[in-house]
């Protein structure tokens, strides 16, 4: 019989495999700048974007871009997550109500809801305000529909179990419908986070005032490419950060 | 045994759905039963005879279309659970929750005051075997330990009646023996009334004092049989002509009803959601 394979020498294996793989875009990119065959000016080397990202973060000039785009995700997020779960939660309460909401509201998230942005950039101007409407809306959708999964399909035993040792209403809410909801109103949470700063990064690349989205145009118009890599490799580090701080709150939330 | 009455059931019927519809059921037919205070009375009966669906109305879980419960002189109007504690066939335990926490929260839902609560959990794990899993989670344990789990919350609450929903129905066979003989004893110790729903004919002889045997959807009571066989009955009663000779008697009486429920439900009569 084959020995079974150990998982955590699988898990260092797919690192290395994924560390190569990184290295090897990265060799890539060199190699194809450093051969003269593309454009220094449209595609800068590794080397010059790495200076460009280290003049960057010694300066400090990104705080106040980060900063405006962190408060734009604050406030979308907050939004979405408060109208999310109450209206997600209102609607769960009626089966009808479920029957009608759940494919409706699947059906509105499925258009690609950026395509507000013209609206809302009239309605509330090229500044923050936009970007908090737009985060919102778009987060909105994940974290209401799986409200809505969490509390509108908790199994019928545990309800008529705790009816039959004289839950209260409270009681019920408390220690039963919400420890049931939970995990899956958190994952709810964690796709709506996703969004929001998906949608709000790129509607900063298309208008915007400030925020790490805004930058990144701002250099890519005045052909500092070098630069715009920077920001680029920024923005996303940020994400890949907000989004991995996120998925461990996630499952820390559901353990 | 005294010949007092803990719960009255007069003419109840019940249906699912309306008549026309195409989910129609008619699951109890003017049922009526006496249980005596302090027996164990078993409702045994094919698939769909509407013998859960009484155990519900009895606790006041569910509303008879027509017909009455009293527990005591009272009548049932809604869940009691001063009076009624309930068990299960499974998973009722909440997953998110420990063994001693789901105890502790029946209790708390009950109406009883901390450090009551968890004395008597305390003691209700130990009475069902329990006591070294109280911080166990309900995934972590098997499943015959879940119903073991179960039965020390319905036990915590103290009341004088407990119904049992065929408590060992997801069980293997030999599980199932063990925790029947553990029940058994359990119960000799304490004068609760319990009415206990099951599908296996040995169960039934085994823990019960008497058995009432369904009839056929719609369901009703077709006959009681009085086991005259004290408690806590031992492994060897299992053996005995006598535990043979009742388990035939049982069986020739539902042989034809369950004939008639199977091919009720070949013919497309069987719901879901009008489960037994």
């Amino acid at each position: 019989m084959r020995p079974r394979a150990d998982p955590d020498k699988n898990r260092w294996a797919s690192r290395a495999v994924q560390a190569l793989f990184l290295i090897a875009l990265i060799s890539f990119w060199y190699f194809l700048t450093a051969s003269g065959r593309v454009s220094k000016i449209l595609l800068p080397g590794p080397g010059p974007v790495l200076y460009e990202l280290t003049d960057v973060l010694e300066t400090g000039e990104f705080v106040s871009d980060l900063l405006i785009t962190l408060t734009e995700l604050a406030v979308a997020f907050t939004i979405s997550t408060v109208s999310g779960i109450v209206i997600g939660y209102l609607i769960s309460r009626s089966p009808y109500l479920i029957k009608v909401f759940e494919p409706l509201l699947a059906g509105v998230y499925a258009i690609p809801i950026i395509l507000f942005l013209p609206l809302y950039v009239l309605l509330f101007g090229l500044g923050m305000p936009s970007k908090f409407a737009l985060g919102a809306t778009i987060s909105f959708f994940p974290i209401a529909m799986n409200t809505i999964a969490g509390f509108g399909h908790v199994d019928k035993v545990f309800i008529t179990s705790a009816r039959s040792m004289g839950a209260s209403n409270f009681q019920m809410f408390r220690y039963v419908l919400l420890p049931a909801a939970f995990p899956v109103i958190v994952t709810g949470l964690r796709m709506g986070f996703t969004v929001a700063l998906l949608a709000i990064l790129g509607s900063e690349t298309i208008a915007s005032l400030a925020g790490l989205g805004h930058q990144i145009v701002h250099f890519s118009e005045s052909m500092d490419m070098a630069r715009m890599f920077a920001y680029i490799t920024f923005a996303v580090a940020i994400a890949a950060f907000l989004n991995a701080v996120v998925s461990t709150l996630e499952t820390k939330g559901k353990s | 045994m005294t010949g007092e009455v803990a719960v009255r059931v007069r003419g109840v019927s019940h249906q699912f759905g309306e008549q026309g519809d195409a989910r129609f059921v008619r699951a109890l037919l003017d049922t009526s039963l006496d249980i005596r205070r302090g027996e164990l009375m078993c409702l045994i009966g094919p698939s769909g005879c509407g013998k859960s669906t009484l155990l519900s109305i009895m606790g006041g879980l569910m509303e008879p279309s027509s017909g009455t419960v009293e527990v005591g002189s009272q009548p049932v109007r809604g869940p009691m659970p001063k009076e009624i504690a309930f068990v299960f066939q499974e998973n009722a335990l909440f997953p998110w929750s420990t063994v001693i926490e789901n105890v502790d929260l029946g209790m708390m839902f009950q109406g009883v005051g901390k450090a009551e609560r968890e004395k008597r959990a305390r003691q209700c794990l130990a009475a069902v075997g329990l006591k070294d899993f109280a911080d166990y989670y309900p995934g972590q344990l098997s499943g015959g330990m879940r119903q073991r789990a179960a039965l020390a919350r319905a036990l915590s609450l103290e009341t004088g009646i407990l119904l049992m929903d065929e408590p060992f129905g997801a069980l293997d066979e030999q599980t199932r023996m063990v925790l029947g003989e553990d029940l058994s004893v359990l119960l000799s110790r304490t004068d609760k009334t319990i009415v206990f729903v099951t599908h296996s004919l040995g169960e039934a002889v085994f823990l019960a004092d008497r058995v009432a045997v369904f009839s056929a959807r719609p369901g009703s009571i077709k006959e009681i049989i009085e086991i005259d066989e004290p408690h806590p009955r031992k492994p060897d009663f299992i053996t005995s002509e006598k535990f043979t000779r009742i388990r035939n008697q049982l069986y020739a009486l539902l042989h034809d009803e369950i004939r008639k429920a199977v091919s009720q439900s070949a013919m497309g009569g069987d719901v879901a959601g009008a489960k037994s």
